[in-house]
């Protein structure tokens, strides 16, 4: 059975499941409670579970997502919110030197089963400091795990997995899809980590991406439809763990590819993408991957500009058409 | 005093049944806390940490230990005073100057040892080294490496602690050097507010040397009374003389008491003094006076308890010998532990990473054999 839910109410319910499923599980951040949470994610639950369930905290990044790590060491399982993750920063050594390693520098002896959650990438107007994509910074990290679901049923899904999960996992949502529906399934609809979904089956040329760009593609491969290019579209959903299987996969039956991502091109996941295409596809490959990236800029706040610097249909129709030899340079 | 020595030399003589000083460290059923065979016992247990501080500097100058190495010497009366209030299940968190909370906690020397040379038999199987002693089924919980980096962590486990329903309280062991990070900062706000309903028993021990590195607390903060910063977030404090052992010991057990009752938070800066270099690279010390050194060295928390000791009559001159002469057949043990243990086997490089089942996915794969893929 499933239902149409919005991405923030799909994130809601997997969270409430929790709550209600595990009493070791609690909710931290700035504004969740009373407030209601900046995105309304966690509206409501302030009044359902109390003050020591869903913890409000000052604007204290370094501390509280610290303190949560403690808290997880302890055996709490902490769903840590950083109202957008581009606070993050703020937090960095914490989750870097503290989250992603303790269990190694410790020869395995604790563990950090918690989840920091918020919205991540721009398209809101924002501006520089408020928009970042943070996937192959927190990516980079061993120790870490790093999800960035896009369908309502992966938010609900991927969250239930995350809370499980004995490990620190930086879950990064579509921010700017918190109010997109589609279906979501009713109950336990775990989605395991390392598992990428086809989001559109094609046999041309296959296009890889995750979080929002995913709809960007989709609206690509039915442009390219129209002149008979079947385009297959791969949601990674899980980028650390990332599921090469699925894309060599496509890649050996297409033989071409374009990765997209909404962030910087340089050290990004399309490069990593890339090189795991020619690692394990080469012979496969009919013509070099392209990479479809966000301009080479802090991000701008006027609406054209920042339309400007985001992946647009035309360049992943463009990066298609190249790879498939049907467009010049 | 014949009596008290007779008590003394069964709790000194070279093998202890009882095992390493940790297991003392919960005295439920022991004598009363201070009594003299108490302070010979953790006399004891200063002098096998200074021993081993010692012995480590050595290693360090030929090579056996690798990174750096970041002494307590000076120091002892502190973690000794505090550690003595340690009951099984709370927890223990420190910075990286943590080889002596290890050994007061009960860690085997010849595995902290172990560890700094690198070897699989170390505390952590060599994959920390000096800053990153773990070892959690006797309470420590790290050794970390970044100054003023662990003190939010210790404010979470003091949450968890209580939420979970446990009058356990967590020691947090801080330098004066930390206490200028943000770290600290945020941290200390978060444990006095959620102290204030009674839900984080946490500890500050501020172990105050004087020196952040060569940086000393003047020439760090405007506001020297490291103390009085706590009042800021709502945190009693109260200093001790950090090379008064039984002065640390009083104000320890008080304060473990009312911490482990109330859930709140309180802090007490332990004023003490590094007398080995910051770390073993430190050779110069350009930041310091030799008679500033020679001053502090007058108040060696090693020299005023024993003389307290000797003066009680707790101990005399060949009680003092079979302690040193304890601690340095002990520490020999270890050293030669530590030799003999093997290097980590190779494998280990790709363990402890995650937890759970999962294949770890940056593990490289095997090496393709000669047709290729």
């Amino acid at each position: 059975m499933a239902e149409v839910k919005t991405y923030r109410e799909a994130l809601r319910e997997a969270l409430v499941g929790e709550l209600d499923r595990d009493e070791n599980v609690v909710l931290v951040g700035e504004d969740i409670g009373v407030y209601g949470g900046t995105h309304l994610i966690t509206d409501g639950l302030y009044d359902r579970y109390g003050p020591h369930r869903v913890i409000d905290t000052p604007i204290s990044e370094g501390g509280f997502v610290g303190a949560a790590i403690g808290m997880a060491m302890a055996g709490l399982r902490p769903v840590v919110e950083v109202m957008t993750w581009n606070f993050s920063f703020l937090a960095a050594d914490q989750i870097i030197q503290n989250a992603a390693k303790v269990r190694y520098f410790s020869g395995g002896q604790v563990k950090v089963p918690l989840v920091i959650r918020g919205p991540n990438g721009g398209g809101v107007q924002l501006s520089a400091q408020h928009t970042h994509s943070l996937e192959s910074f927190y990516g980079h990290f061993p120790g870490l795990k790093v999800v960035a679901p896009v369908t309502p049923n992966d938010a609900k899904g991927m969250m239930l997995t995350a809370v499980r999960d004995d490990n620190c996992v930086i879950f990064l949502e579509a921010g700017a899809l918190y109010g997109t529906k589609g279906e979501v399934a009713e109950g336990d609809n775990a989605v395991p980590f390392g598992r990428a979904r086809i989001a559109r089956e094609g046999g041309d040329v296959t296009l890889v991406s995750y979080g929002r760009q995913v709809a960007l593609c989709l609206a690509a491969a039915e442009r390219m439809a129209e002149d008979g290019i079947e385009a297959e579209v791969i949601d990674l959903r899980s980028l650390r763990p990332l599921d090469e299987e699925t894309v060599v996969a496509s890649v050996r039956k297409t033989h071409r590819a374009v990765a997209v991502q909404e962030q910087w091109r340089w050290f990004g996941v399309a490069s990593e993408v890339a090189a795991i295409i020619q690692d394990r596809a080469f012979d496969d490959l009919d013509a070099p991957v392209e990479r479809v990236s966000g301009a080479e800029v802090p991000a701008p706040y006027a609406h054209n500009l920042e339309i400007a610097a985001f992946p647009s249909v035309d360049q992943v129709v463009a990066a298609g058409r190249r790879v498939l030899y049907r467009e010049e340079g | 005093m014949a009596k008290t020595k007779e008590r003394t030399d069964k709790r000194v003589g070279g093998k202890h049944p009882g095992g390493r000083a940790g297991e003392r460290t919960d005295r439920n059923g022991a004598g009363p806390v201070g009594d003299p065979e108490h302070l010979v016992e953790l006399y004891r247990q200063m002098v096998l940490v200074r021993t081993f501080e010692t012995a480590c500097q050595r290693s360090f100058r030929k090579g056996k230990i690798g990174g750096y190495l970041h002494l307590y010497t000076g120091e002892e009366a502190v973690a000794a005073g505090f550690l003595s209030a340690f009951r099984r299940g709370d927890r223990v968190i420190t910075g990286y100057r943590d080889h002596a909370h290890a050994l007061l906690l009960g860690c085997e020397p010849g595995a902290v040892m172990a560890e700094l040379y690198g070897r699989r038999d170390g505390l952590v199987r060599g994959k920390g080294g000096s800053m990153h002693l773990f070892a959690v089924d006797r309470g420590l919980w790290g050794g970390y490496g970044i100054v003023g980096g662990h003190i939010p962590l210790g404010v979470g486990f003091a949450y968890a602690l209580r939420y979970r329903g446990t009058d356990h309280i967590c020691q947090l062991y801080l330098g004066d050097g930390a206490m200028q990070t943000g770290a600290f900062h945020e941290a200390a706000n978060l444990a006095g507010l959620w102290g204030a309903d009674g839900r984080c028993p946490v500890v500050f021990i501020v172990e105050n040397n004087q020196y952040g590195m060569g940086t000393s607390v003047p020439r760090s903060t405007a506001m020297t009374d490291l103390a009085a910063k706590f009042g800021a977030y709502g945190i009693d404090h109260e200093k001790v003389d950090g090379m008064d052992l039984e002065a640390v010991l009083d104000c320890a057990e008080r304060v473990t008491r009312q911490v482990r009752e109330s859930g709140r938070p309180y802090a007490v800066e332990a004023m003490t003094y590094r007398l080995a270099p910051h770390g073993a690279g430190d050779f110069f010390e350009k930041y310091r006076s030799k008679e500033e050194v020679d001053s502090w060295r007058d108040r060696d928390p090693l020299v005023l308890l024993e003389h307290r000791l000797r003066e009680g009559g707790a101990v005399d001159d060949a009680a003092v010998e079979e302690i040193a002469g304890g601690a340095r057949d002990e520490v020999a043990a270890a050293l030669e532990f530590a030799d003999a243990s093997e290097p980590p086997p190779i494998e280990d490089l790709y363990t402890d990473v995650y937890a759970g089942a999962d294949e770890y996915l940056g593990k490289p794969a095997e090496p393709a054999d000669e047709e290729g893929r």
